[in-house]
């Protein structure tokens, strides 16, 4: 059979596909998102987008007990949030085998941290595998649920954004179907009550202990000798690529696929028959720690650093002293390109009215909005996980309660935030009373992953048809009485509805919806009803422009300035005619016409 | 090309300007060709009109899916500026293939900086390079959104990897209609690369 070129992702969703996976969740998050999209390609497996990682989890969980092989799938900062279903579960063991993955994020390409989840399975005690590529990360996940079903537990996956989003060459294997295992009522096992959690946890370091023996005689942990036993290299994950990349023959190699429990028997076995040991890994020192705990002498993290991620070059320069010659330039003659909000995006006019705003505190989340807190926007302070922006404020505004600081707090995330976990952030704000204008910014899509359903959209994950939960709707049901819905790209009226906001957030909580699809998502019938679009852009009058370059705060990278002849002028190519810049604009002369 | 050595190229550009596509139709060539081939993403946060880059490694076995500083064989960068930035990645002594396109950035747009002058002269003098206006040479073929099919067809001749059946390459990653009009642009980038190299 041909090999093919996959992603990572796209190998983990065949791997699922082979092993007889029936049930799929995630919650999106980069770099983990394609894994989800491309399992849903598949017609035998019920794919979903759950409104957060714990759901997710969860509900896998749910399926494994109900007797199918179940997956569930996320970004490294999201297994925190799915933490607590799973720690349990790891007691309880499975029905039907089931593996979730955890894709950590080394580097922060696109992320707010770099942990190192590998720690997560030996604290939770379950057996984690570890691919290299993307052949390795079909063929290990379809092994996974053959190891999840022997030793009864949850496995985790680790994968990083090199070995996600790297494509390799794959050969495929056909779906094997497995029959529903039926389920049994059994307490003993399923009910982690105090009594029986504590006979579980018994059984769990049995399991470890005979997972341990499994670990230095699996097929994902092997030793590899070459001519040279000079060195001996331990690697795991990307990193075992980037070491035989630059030892090549040079070395031995002992790779780590199974990396929780580690083969400590093998290692011990490999640091015999070598004069030199290296470890090479990425982050933590994961494997070092164990290795030395065990008395096996190594060099890790001595040399290897501990913050971002690794290459052949920073590996070739730690253990071997090699410094590769690049090309030396003129730096000057390169301008930054910073990412920006887009042409036509509606969270811009909510931003450029925010950031007009005295004595405020901007309390932001996770999202494209992330980037309102940059130039020339400059409107955020602060921001921290997902759904975190309204109990953050609420924090604040009891501090400021106590300090008498005299600040109006303004928190703000998008629509699939608030059904992650900001739904629960407003209860706070709401129980607990505190004074804070919580915005909702519902630009009708989970965006900055790229474009996946959420509970507000109408549509699931395979492109169903879905109730349709209503923002509003929940948010009066939850008991805020002072709420108004804004079109953020009228202005005026964004910026009416923070003056009434700032007015009412006296007497107490108060939300704001802004409600405008992302300029680059794809309109549902229903969009398209509801946000009637004809095609436009705006254009410059250039006998009225005065070169104030007022239109230049809104950040819009649609506009340009000639400083020659100090007058602005619009990029055709990117410019939806949203007209915030014409709004600004104090001599009109930026005007909408049809799209040429 | 000797049979264990492995090759990088690094595609640079914006967001929006086909580097991926460009990338697709180098590796289904290569594959076809026998080639052991990795190829490695990397977005910058906002959907447009950030910088991204694309690596591709080729040869009888790849290991790593990416390179450091100072690796890649050929740099190829859809837009001028760009070129610059990565030229770190670049062997020294290691080619250059730039499209003379300016995408000004929102520092440029906005009038607080400049957009800089002499950076192709600068490339040239830092290896050898090639410069083209694939904008031009794509509107001449009458598909002006062929330009990243130009720069493909420069880099395959500059690469010296003509023994693959590139339209049929090119085939398996386009729509039927696209076909003509983008074999046209990967021929115009192929000669060119002929003439000036």
């Amino acid at each position: 059979m041909s090999k093919i070129l996959m992603t990572g992702d796209e190998a983990v969703a065949r791997g699922a596909y082979e092993a007889g996976v029936c049930f799929a969740s995630a919650y999106p998050g980069t770099p983990s998102t394609e894994i989800l999209e491309n399992v849903g390609n598949y017609k035998e497996i019920t794919a979903e987008w759950a409104p957060n990682e714990k759901v997710a989890m969860e509900a896998a969980i749910g399926a494994s007990m109900g007797g199918v092989r179940s997956m569930a799938a996320m970004k490294h900062v999201g297994l925190n949030v799915a933490a607590d279903p799973i720690f349990t579960f790891a007691y309880m063991g499975v029905n039907g085998g089931m593996v979730f993955v955890s894709a950590d994020d080394p580097g922060m390409h696109s992320s707010q941290n770099e942990q190192d989840n590998r720690n997560y399975a030996r604290f939770m005690k379950v057996p984690m595998l570890e691919p290299s590529d993307s052949q390795e990360a079909k063929d290990m996940f379809r092994a996974a649920f053959d190891i999840s079903e022997r030793f009864d537990t949850p496995v985790m996956f680790r994968m990083t954004t090199r070995v996600c989003h790297s494509k390799s060459l794959v050969e495929l294997g056909e779906r094997k179907e497995f029959d529903a295992i039926p389920y049994v009522k059994n307490r003993m096992k399923n009910d982690p009550v105090p009594a029986i959690s504590r006979q579980l946890r018994v059984k769990m370091l049995d399991r470890d202990r005979r997972l341990q023996a499994f670990s230095n005689d699996c097929d994902y942990n092997y030793a590899e000798y070459n001519g040279s036993k000079k060195v001996g290299i331990v690697a795991n994950g990307v990193s075992y690529e980037y070491a035989k990349e630059v030892f090549g023959d040079n070395a031995s190699y002992l790779k780590v696929g199974m990396t929780n429990p580690m083969p400590l028997d093998l290692i011990r076995e490999f640091r015999s028959n070598v004069e030199t040991m290296y470890v090479i890994e990425e982050l933590d020192p994961y494997m070092e720690e164990q290795i030395r705990a065990a008395g096996i002498d190594c060099i890790g993290k001595d040399k290897i650093p501990l913050v971002g991620e690794l290459n052949p070059n920073i590996i070739r320069e730690a253990l071997l002293g090699e410094k590769v010659e690049s090309i030396e330039y003129n730096e000057n003659l390169v301008v930054d390109r910073p990412p920006a909000l887009c042409a036509g995006c509606p969270h811009r006019g909510f931003f450029y009215e925010c950031s007009k705003r005295k004595d405020t505190v901007m309390v932001g989340d996770i999202g494209c909005y992330a980037l309102g807190g940059s130039e020339p926007l400059n409107a955020k302070d602060m921001a921290i996980c997902m759904g975190s922006a309204f109990s953050l404020a609420h924090g604040m505004d009891k501090a400021f309660k106590v300090s008498g600081q005299e600040k109006t707090l303004v928190a703000c995330m998008g629509d699939s935030t608030f059904f992650h976990t900001g739904i629960n952030a407003l209860e706070e704000v709401i129980y607990n009373d505190s004074h804070v204008i919580c915005c909702i910014l519902d630009n009708r899509i989970t965006g900055m992953t790229g474009h996946q359903e959420n509970p507000g959209t109408g549509y699931n994950l395979k492109g169903e048809p879905a109730t349709i939960m209503d923002i509003e709707t929940i948010v009066r049901a939850l008991g805020v009485t002072r709420i108004r819905t804004v079109n953020p790209l009228k202005l005026d009226e964004m910026k009416a509805a923070l003056d009434w906001a700032y007015q009412e957030v006296r007497e107490g909580p108060v939300v704001l919806v802004t409600r405008w699809p992302c300029v680059l998502k794809k309109l549902s019938t229903e969009d398209r009803r509801e946000f009637r679009q004809v095609p436009a852009q705006c254009s410059v009058n250039h006998d009225k422009c005065i070169g104030c370059k007022r239109c230049l705060t809104t950040g819009c990278p649609a506009l340009s300035f000639d400083k020659y002849e100090r007058k602005v002028s619009i990029d055709r190519m990117q410019c939806v005619g949203c007209t915030v810049c014409a709004q600004v604009c104090p001599k009109q002369a930026i005007t909408k016409g049809a799209r040429k | 090309m000797k049979k264990t050595e492995t090759r990088s190229v690094l595609l640079v550009g914006v967001g929006g300007q086909g580097t991926i596509l460009a990338s697709k139709i180098l590796t289904t060539g290569l594959i076809a060709a026998g080639y052991d081939v990795k190829m490695s993403e990397v977005h910058g946060m906002s959907q447009r009109g950030g910088s991204v880059s694309t690596q591709v490694r080729y040869g009888s076995k790849v290991y790593s899916p990416i390179i450091g500083k100072g690796e890649a064989d050929v740099l190829v960068s859809f837009e001028t500026m760009e070129a610059l930035r990565y030229l770190d990645g670049l062997k020294p002594g290691g080619k250059i293939v730039v499209n003379d396109y300016q995408m000004p950035s929102l520092p440029v747009l906005s009038g607080e900086k400049e957009y800089p002058d002499g950076i192709i002269d600068e490339l040239k003098s830092k290896g050898p390079t090639l410069a083209l206006d694939a904008a031009k040479v794509a509107k001449e073929n009458g598909n002006p959104r062929g330009m990243n099919v130009v720069l493909l067809g420069a880099l395959i001749q500059f690469l010296g990897i003509t023994n693959v059946d590139w339209p049929a390459a090119l085939k398996a990653n386009v729509k039927p209609q696209f076909v003509e009009g983008n074999l046209r642009c990967l021929d115009a980038g192929m000669k060119l690369a002929k003439e000036i190299a």
